[in-house]
């Protein structure tokens, strides 16, 4: 975050002031402090469940219609989205202990040359480190529209994350930061103009906000 | 924009606003007021750095607060509650320091506890209290030697707040 910070002068006074002051971090939050979304995020969400609606009661039968009848119940109209297929790319990976990753960090060169070769689009790496996570290295997997990258990261307590990188779909549009609860897996997820990125773990909420606005501005600012 | 990305913010947020503002009701209006605002002008968030936007809001909040009460921050500090408030240091101690910032110039107090608080570049400083980079840098050290006079007892500590 600072970086141009010199040696600090002042270092008694900061040390002072954080003693003073950080035993508020861990005070329970008051809960007035809670707010609720704006009305009007509300009725758009509710909207654009409406029209869903709306747009599959008026589609359906006409698919239906044309389509013979061999699969009378599609079990799904679209692919699974992109939180969920995340987060399981999470579950998958995430508990192997010899073989998280197919590509190792150390090759880090050779992993980010070779998955933005396959995804076809230039990708990179968010560093970590400062919020306590080391990357472990990467893979690629299937994923709905062609191949997808999935990073995998771990702290010192053997805790890990995964960042799932897909090229946008044409039927994604870019969304701002989204949050999704998969089981007992969080993951922040977001879509820009190219990529649609979901960061995944079994870390708490606040925790993985954190590092995803991290990624975020890595992915976006460099 | 969610309400639930602000969140984890919170405790940030009132960590600041504790030490600015000195006394705790009086900073956690300002969170809650912080807050409001927040979720109001969710449509204008763009992805980014969430933390300098909330940030930048109390900011707004804080001043518009000063401006209207005329007193400034001239506020009566209970030395037993706030004491009592503050448990892992020695009360002297905490009293000293709030009594000290309380000594600095609102926006010299900001600058300050942004750097020693929360960590934040001076670019980070320069957009969340939306001031040139040349402007932190020259208040931070002002309002540092000026702290410091204070803790060490060379200036005659008055609770009288020179505003702005």
């Amino acid at each position: 975050m600072s970086t141009e910070r010199n040696p600090d002068p002042f270092e008694r006074e900061t040390q002072m002031l954080r003693r003073a002051f950080d035993p508020v971090m861990t005070e329970p939050i008051p809960a007035r402090m809670y707010l609720r979304n704006p009305a009007w995020h509300e009725y758009a969400r509710a909207a654009v469940f409406v029209l869903t609606g709306l747009g599959l009661g008026l589609a359906l039968p006409l698919m239906r219609r044309e389509a013979p009848p061999q699969f009378p119940m599609a079990a799904r109209v679209v692919a699974p989205a992109l939180p969920e297929r995340a987060a399981r790319a999470y579950l998958v990976y995430s508990p192997e202990v010899r073989h998280p990753v197919e590509v190792d960090a150390k090759e880090q060169d050779h992993l980010v040359k070779w998955l933005s070769k396959r995804l076809d689009i230039g990708l990179k790496v968010p560093v970590l480190t400062e919020q306590g996570f080391e990357l472990l290295g990467g893979r690629l997997l299937p994923g709905a529209d062609g191949p997808v990258a999935q990073f995998m990261y771990q702290d010192g307590s053997g805790k890990r994350l995964t960042l799932y990188v897909s090229r946008r779909s044409k039927a994604e549009s870019p969304t701002a930061f989204r949050f999704a609860q998969e089981g007992r897996v969080n993951v922040f997820y977001w879509v820009d103009r190219d990529c649609g990125y979901a960061l995944s773990g079994e870390v708490d909420k606040s925790q993985l906000a954190r590092v995803a606005d991290v990624v975020y501005h890595q992915l976006e600012n460099d | 924009m969610d309400y639930n990305l602000i969140v984890p913010f919170i405790p940030n947020l009132r960590r600041y606003a504790r030490a600015l503002v000195g006394d705790r009701d009086g900073a956690d209006d300002l969170v809650q007021d912080t807050l409001e605002r927040a979720v109001r002008k969710f449509h204008l968030w763009r992805p980014g750095d969430l933390r300098a936007w909330l940030f930048s809001i109390m900011h707004n909040v804080f001043v518009n607060q000063l401006k209207s009460r005329k007193v400034g921050l001239d506020v009566e500090i209970d030395e037993e509650t706030l004491a009592a408030r503050i448990p892992t240091v020695s009360r002297t101690d905490v009293m000293d320091l709030q009594r000290a910032l309380q000594g600095l110039a609102p926006e010299q107090r900001e600058v300050v506890l942004l750097v020693a608080l929360e960590d934040m570049s001076y670019a980070d400083v320069s957009r969340a209290l939306g001031i040139p980079i040349g402007t932190v840098m020259s208040r931070l050290s002002r309002g540092r030697e000026r702290l410091r006079r204070l803790m060490d007892g060379q200036e005659t500590r008055t609770l009288r707040v020179v505003t702005p």
